[in-house]
């Protein structure tokens, strides 16, 4: 990659982090929870995404950083007070330098009049404190960008940026440097070097203040030089040559009056030799061998032979607690991982057909290697896992947005947000959170005055907590408020046509009618929560994670959205079956239920089609077998066993299958990458003993098998019932 | 020509970045810190020939990295050039009395800073 495309790409990365800190320490100032050093880590935040926007010449951004970070420079002076109004613009000035950030990423546009309104206030918190600062328009002016020129005229500009390339003017110098000047570690051998660059130089030493030896002090200054420079510079360039040791040393810079005396006579052949060194460097590279100046009386340099390199290394190995690693890196390992999982596996199964399983030596070492295997694998796991702060950090802002749209007040409560979980399934989580929050504080929050009339405070709390629970993410979304309105759901439902009538329903089941596709209780969809999507698209967006989404509400008291996520996308819980000789994996989040169905319970519907009468309803039945075209219609075996599983959508079928193998941790192949995309099927692991097996796409078969069978019942299902085998 | 040797100091990646590749690509070995106090443990262990720094850092900003660099007899004849805006003219003064050699205006390009790390190295 381009260098600067990757410096640029560790900028935007920095600024999310740099945007984070700014977020945490400002929410900080608002609590009062500040700590000493929070008001100088959030002006850094600032400052950095200032400067490394400044690389990028990033205009819009960086101008908008220097208002923003003039009016924290007021805050840690101490001249702005912290208090409520104070921190409540800066929080959303950090909003306004959030989207600024992603604008320049992207390259989209930005709302300019939010970054005016928002510069405005900041000036105004900026002005208020200082009455007589200047105008805050007049700071911006301070702010040199470097532009490149572009040269419209068709013959090259001239190199130099001379006024007259014929002016060719003689200057003479004199130069006496200060103590001071080498204690800055200024050397005059490298100021004649950089002036060399100008023109044709010609210098003489005054070496007459050199004392003798026993009153010399080696850190004294005793030389000063005169030096003729013919240039077509003028003052102030050649000034600049001086620019960092100005304060610490006497020069003056005039024209010579008679351009054409010779320079100096009793200049020394040396000198003049190390003149013409100096000069051809300084032409050729100006990076070549030292021009071995004049004789500096250089502060002693003592070597630094007393450190010990072995406690150096140690204390830098300490501080380097974190590394950046390319997710590909990261994912090939994981790979690999899979790979030797399943070698270990097959190893296993070898040696247990060789009937060496339990060969002296052996088992134990096979025991140990497995156990390696595992922890290798959870290691490589750990790797890609990321705390769930990245997410939820997003959420304060959302709530400050949604809370400022509907009139409410909102306090937003973080919890776990150290819980670890896998990059991918993180980077997806941002919408529905999104979704739920907005909906929590939309239609689950009361307004203020009815939230008094019921006794309660005035402030609503939604709290998001992350938690591990048996080797599953679970995230929780709560609101303090009115809870589901469970007659008002039901009666949708029902004029939805997504219920009968007289549908037995518990308070859970009604309660989780607010997923299915279709359904919206809002009478008004507004555009807060509503957006134009229902809660379906949020629970469909957690299924292909892996996950499931359940909501459960108390009346008056408020509602709990509950997430349960896997930790990994790599690996997945799955239920080995046997269809027709074919060993299939079908993944363990949609199956509801197993069961063997009684005699009877199974009924024709037309020519080739099947239902299964369960708890008052009809689930349509699929033979797997059939679907995947391993054995024709009629070939279904006398015994199956029966999978009821649900889709995205809510939509169940029953899945029928010759036998259970049992559940299995499986290591996830892509398909499409070593073979091709196949109906039906999401992916494919290896199994034990070496033999694919593919993993069945329970949604892809729902589809297929509805392109086959009329659409049946697909009431919600209660579960606990008689024939169950197993409920996951 | 022995190769030189630069410490850069600063707590943004990006600049770190930005000062890795383009002195490395001048031909400069270069050393990284995060700040001040990285930047003193990093000197205990190396001579670098010229010390490049930020000034607003945590833990140990631009000034205090200086002047301990300053009274560190190993390294208080090391040529320092510090990171800085064009406005911050106080700034400038503040480093040049906490004893900084030089400065580099910000936003910089590789050419300015090059230039300016050999306005400093023989």
């Amino acid at each position: 990659m381009d260098p600067m495309a990757a410096i640029r790409e560790t900028f935007f990365v920095e600024c999310e982090e740099q945007l984070g800190e700014l977020e945490r320490g400002l929410v900080a100032l608002e609590n009062g929870t500040a700590e000493a050093d929070t008001i100088n880590a959030v002006f850094r935040a600032v400052h950095s995404i200032k400067g490394g926007g400044g690389i990028f010449a990033l205009e819009d951004l960086v101008r908008f950083a220097h208002v923003f970070e003039t009016s924290l420079d007021g805050l840690r002076s101490g001249t702005i007070e912290v208090d409520s109004a104070a921190t409540a613009i800066m929080l959303r000035a950090a909003d306004v330098l959030a989207d600024l950030v992603r604008a320049a990423r992207d390259g989209s546009g930005h709302d300019h009049g939010r970054v005016a309104s928002a510069s405005a206030e900041l000036a105004a918190l900026t002005g208020a404190a200082t009455a007589q600062a200047p105008a805050p328009v007049d700071d911006l002016d301070d702010i040199v960008f470097e532009r490149v020129q572009l040269d419209t005229t068709p013959t090259p500009a001239p190199a130099t940026p001379a006024p007259l390339p014929e002016a060719r003017r003689t200057w003479v110098i004199r130069f006496t440097p200060r103590a001071e000047m080498y204690a800055h570690a200024n050397e005059p051998g490298l100021i004649l070097r950089e002036l060399a660059r100008l023109g044709t130089i010609d210098v003489r030493l005054d070496a007459d203040a050199l004392p003798a030896l026993d009153a010399l002090d080696p850190e004294g200054a005793y030389f000063s030089w005169t030096i003729h420079i013919e240039t077509e510079c003028d003052r102030a360039q050649i000034r600049q040559a001086f620019e960092w040791v100005e304060d610490h040393c006497a020069l003056d810079i005039d024209e010579a009056t008679d351009p054409s005396a010779p320079p100096a006579t009793d200049t020394d052949e040396g000198l003049r030799a190390l003149l013409a060194r100096i000069s051809q460097e300084a032409a050729e590279a100006p990076a070549a061998a030292p021009p071995a100046g004049a004789p500096i009386p250089a502060p002693p340099a003592l070597p630094s032979a007393s450190a010990s390199p072995v406690a150096v290394t140690d204390k830098r190995a300490e501080q380097a607690t974190t590394i950046r690693v390319d997710l590909q890196r990261i994912d090939r390992l994981a790979n690999l991982v899979g790979e030797l999982v399943i070698n270990e596996a097959m190893l296993t199964q070898h040696l247990t057909a060789a009937g060496l399983a339990r060969a002296a030596g052996l088992a134990n070492t096979m025991e140990s290697l497995s156990q390696l295997t595992r922890e290798i694998q959870h290691s490589v796991m750990a790797i890609r896992a990321q705390p769930v702060r990245s997410v939820f950090q997003r959420m304060p802002r959302l709530v400050r947005e949604v809370a400022a749209m509907t009139g409410k007040t909102v306090r937003l409560i973080c919890e776990g947000e150290e819980t670890e979980i896998d990059k991918t399934v993180i980077e997806r989580l941002s919408d529905p959170l999104t979704h739920m929050i907005r909906n929590a504080i939309d239609h689950g929050l009361e307004t203020a005055q009815t939230r008094i009339e019921h006794g309660k405070p005035a402030e609503g709390t939604v709290r998001l907590s992350a938690i591990h629970r048996s080797g599953k993410i679970v995230i929780e979304v709560s609101d303090d408020g009115a809870g589901l309105d469970r007659a008002r759901i039901r009666a949708k439902a029902v004029e939805k046509g997504l219920i009968a009538a007289d549908a037995p329903l518990t308070d859970d089941e009604t309660d989780n009618l607010i997923f299915m596709p279709g359904f919206s209780t809002a009478a008004t969809l507004s555009d807060i929560s509503g957006r134009g999507v229902g809660l379906d698209v949020v629970k469909q967006s957690i299924h292909s994670l892996g996950g499931r989404i359940s909501i459960a509400s108390q009346p008056g008291r408020g509602s709990t959205f509950t997430l349960s996520l896997p930790l990994t996308l790599a690996v997945l819980d799955g239920m080995v079956v046997s269809v027709a000789g074919h060993v299939l994996v079908v993944p363990l989040g949609p199956i509801v239920e197993t069961l063997r169905p009684a005699p009877g319970q199974t009924h024709r519907l037309g020519a080739q089609s099947r239902v299964m009468a369960l708890r008052g309803g009809y689930i349509p039945i699929v033979d797997t077998g059939v679907l995947l075209g391993f054995r024709g219609q009629d070939e279904t075996p006398e015994q199956v066993v029966a999978l009821l599983v649900e889709g995205e959508n809510g939509d169940r079928i029953i899945l029928e299958v010759d036998e259970l193998q049992g559940q299995r941790q499986i290591v996830i192949k892509s398909l499409e990458a070593n073979y091709g995309a196949v109906d039906g099927i999401s992916a494919a692991t290896v199994m034990g003993d070496g033999r694919v097996a593919l993993i069945v796409d329970v949604d892809a078969l729902i589809a297929a098998s509805r392109a086959e069978i009329p659409a049946a019942g697909r009431s919600p299902t209660p579960r606990h019932e008689p024939e169950t085998l197993l409920t996951r | 020509m022995t190769t030189k040797t630069i410490l850069t100091v600063d707590d943004s990646r990006t600049m770190r970045d930005m000062l890795r590749i383009s002195l490395e690509h001048a031909g400069f070995v270069v050393l990284q810190a995060e700040d001040g106090v990285h930047g003193l443990e990093v000197l205990a262990g190396a001579v670098p020939d010229v010390v490049i720094t930020d000034i607003n850092m945590p833990r140990m900003d631009g000034f205090g990295f200086i002047e301990a660099m300053r009274r560190d007899q190993a390294h208080r004849s090391t040529p320092i050039l510090v990171l800085t805006t064009e406005s911050d003219t106080d700034k400038k003064a503040r480093a040049r009395q906490a004893g900084a050699t030089g400065w580099i205006v910000k936003p910089f390009d590789p050419v300015k800073l090059v230039h300016a790390v050999r306005r400093v190295s023989a």
